[in-house]
């Protein structure tokens, strides 16, 4: 019935379309990265470059203080790395005690929960701005581990236990059978059977974390420890519309999620779609 | 699909009691197993309790103070809230804030619908160009905002092209346009979301029996009629969940401006948010600006209260 017509191959070229004036954005970015200072003015913003040149990326590498964005970029990944190791062992653990409690207060706890995702972090900025400044938290990267893994762990509490109430209790029935302490039956039963909550936990907050711009402006932002959105930001209002080297900036930001979305597409379209329709 | 039976699970699971025999299922293994020690879930209440519902109850309480960040502080009652009523920057702010995330959800959510149902099922490249409309929402919307601050530039882009149609007198400096610039943030989120709004409908219409659609196409259905009264019924709740995320999210919007406009020109791009960033922040007016935070806090709330009513009364 729905065959592939000469309507279809119509349909095909036309969404093509749409697709390569969509992604034009990406064209304007990479040819102007790619410019000498020489031609950013000189030369038409749709023009391919004339002499491409390298120049504006090694120029990062020389920047340094609030603008240092390679410091930025290391501060990015060890912050999103140690706040998804900390959702993974809280959200696992809450998630599975509250999935598989029968009593109210597990009930209780998962509407906690639930209202804890929608409650905008605007807010709760404030006070915890002055309670981080109070015990020295604010411009340490510990802090901020800590921070975001307590923001986000109601999303990434919400995914576990949605994913555990859709897997029998079998196996964990099975393990107690064979002598298994409640232990063991958390670390070598359950915990690899959650793989792929852990899987659209680990993309989704780690996304969150890695972009996010709001709580890094006011709890690192003049910090030694910015993040790259961060330290982005203040490079950029350094740079009067010297787009070229905006550019590399931007692409350098890019990079290490945009290779991490193609080599693990599939993951991310699901994680995204599944993950957050709950 | 995988991602489908995923999602069910906890809408279902939280609609109400659970069914008879998941209960006895669960009290005949209780009887069995321990699963785990209620202690374990202590540190995660813990935390979520201090960092979500602690701050968030100090904060609403600042919002009735005169607060400066630093020293002491007199409880004013609503005179945070009267100042900005009477202040015509914040109620702007207010309905810039309602614009971008109403704006962008209607038009991110018909083209994205529009993508979702172009690319479904029969195209050949239907893959590939699901990959190429999604890649612009796992970027982060502050570099993003600086590839648009450039095709806006007064040197960038679309002054160029223009310029090339000989439509010159038409050129501007986009941002710096006080009646414009809101509509440039707009079509920076529209730009970012749309990939989103098409992978939730994606996902939606992979739900759609296929069959359904033969037997309403070979009754003679026009293609409106087929998707008015077939699919569109079947993609209620990814409509639901879309538009939600969307205006949440919308509301929220504060990266964008930062990087394209800071609020301006002259405050016509000003939101709740980044009005809440510089009050509280930058002014040190933690009072007031709990007060504008407790505002945006409320309208989000709202919303969200709205979409668990909506998406449940399409569920039943």
């Amino acid at each position: 019935m729905f065959r592939y017509t000469s309507g279809s191959l119509l349909r095909e070229i036309g969404v093509w379309i749409l697709a390569i004036v969509f992604l034009l954005p990406f064209y304007f970015l990479i040819t102007m990265a790619l410019k000498p200072d020489a031609e950013v003015y000189t030369s038409s913003p749709l023009a391919l470059p004339a002499n491409p040149t390298l120049n504006n990326f090694s120029s990062l590498l020389s920047a340094s203080g609030q603008s240092n964005i390679l410091l930025g970029l290391m501060n990015s990944v060890i912050i999103t790395a140690g706040s998804i190791v900390g959702l993974i062992i809280l959200g696992s653990l809450t998630g599975y005690v509250i999935a598989r409690s029968t009593r109210r207060w597990g009930r209780l706890a998962y509407y906690l929960f639930l209202i804890a995702i929608v409650l905008p972090a605007q807010l709760g900025a404030v006070p915890l701005y002055i309670g981080a400044r109070t015990v020295g938290l604010t411009g340490s990267v510990w802090g901020m581990i800590f921070l975001y893994t307590g923001m986000l762990l109601p999303l990434a509490i919400f995914l576990y236990a949605g994913f555990l109430r859709g897997l029998g209790t079998e196996y964990e029935e099975a393990a107690a059978i064979d002598g298994a302490s409640r232990g063991q039956i958390f670390f070598r039963v359950v915990f690899p059977l959650l793989a792929p909550a852990t899987g659209t936990v680990a993309i989704l907050c780690g996304l969150i974390v890695w972009n996010d711009f709001f709580t890094a402006l006011i709890f690192l932002g003049g910090s030694a420890n910015q993040t790259l959105p961060v330290s982005m930001y203040y490079f950029i209002g350094s740079l009067v519309s010297k787009w070229n080297v905006i550019f590399a900036i931007v692409i350098v930001s890019m990079i290490p999620i945009l290779a991490f979305y193609l080599f693990a597409q599939k993951r991310f379209i699901q994680g995204f779609a599944g993950g957050l329709k709950g | 699909m995988h991602s489908d039976t995923k999602t069910t699970k906890p809408a279902r699971a939280h609609r109400g009691a659970p069914g008879p025999e998941g209960l006895s299922r669960a009290r005949r293994a209780r009887g069995v197993v321990g699963f785990g020690h209620w202690w374990w879930a202590l540190p995660g209440v813990l935390v979520v309790l201090a960092i979500h519902y602690v701050a968030t109850g100090v904060g609403g309480f600042f919002a009735f103070t005169d607060w400066t960040g630093i020293g002491s502080f007199q409880l004013v009652g609503l005179e945070n809230f009267q100042k900005i009523l009477a202040d015509p920057t914040k109620v702007l702010a207010l309905g810039n804030t309602l614009l971008l995330a109403f704006g962008s959800v209607v038009i991110v959510n018909i083209i994205g619908l529009a993508i979702a149902l172009a690319l479904n099922r029969t195209l050949k490249t239907r893959y590939v160009l699901r990959v190429l409309f999604f890649m612009p929402v796992v970027l982060s919307p502050l570099a993003v905002s600086y590839i648009w601050k450039f095709i806006f530039d007064y040197n960038g882009p679309i002054n160029a092209i223009l310029k090339s149609v000989g439509l010159e007198s038409w050129q501007k400096t986009w941002l710096g346009d006080p009646s414009f610039a809101i509509w440039a943030v707009l079509i920076v989120i529209v730009w970012q979301q749309t990939g989103f709004a098409m992978v939730i409908y994606l996902a939606g219409l992979a739900g759609v029996p296929v069959e359904v659609e033969e037997a309403a196409a070979i009754d003679g259905t026009t293609l409106w009629q087929r998707f008015r009264h077939v699919t569109l019924p079947a993609i209620r709740p990814a409509v639901a969940i879309s538009t939600t995320l969307g205006i949440v999210n919308g509301l929220r919007v504060f990266d964008q401006i930062m990087a394209l406009t800071n609020g301006g020109p002259a405050g016509a791009t000003e939101t709740l948010a980044t009005q809440v960033y510089k009050q509280a922040f930058s002014l040190a007016n933690f009072g007031y600006g709990a007060a504008l935070a407790l505002i945006l806090s409320a309208i989000i709330l709202v919303f969200a209260v709205i979409q668990q009513r909506v998406t449940r009364g399409t569920e039943s």
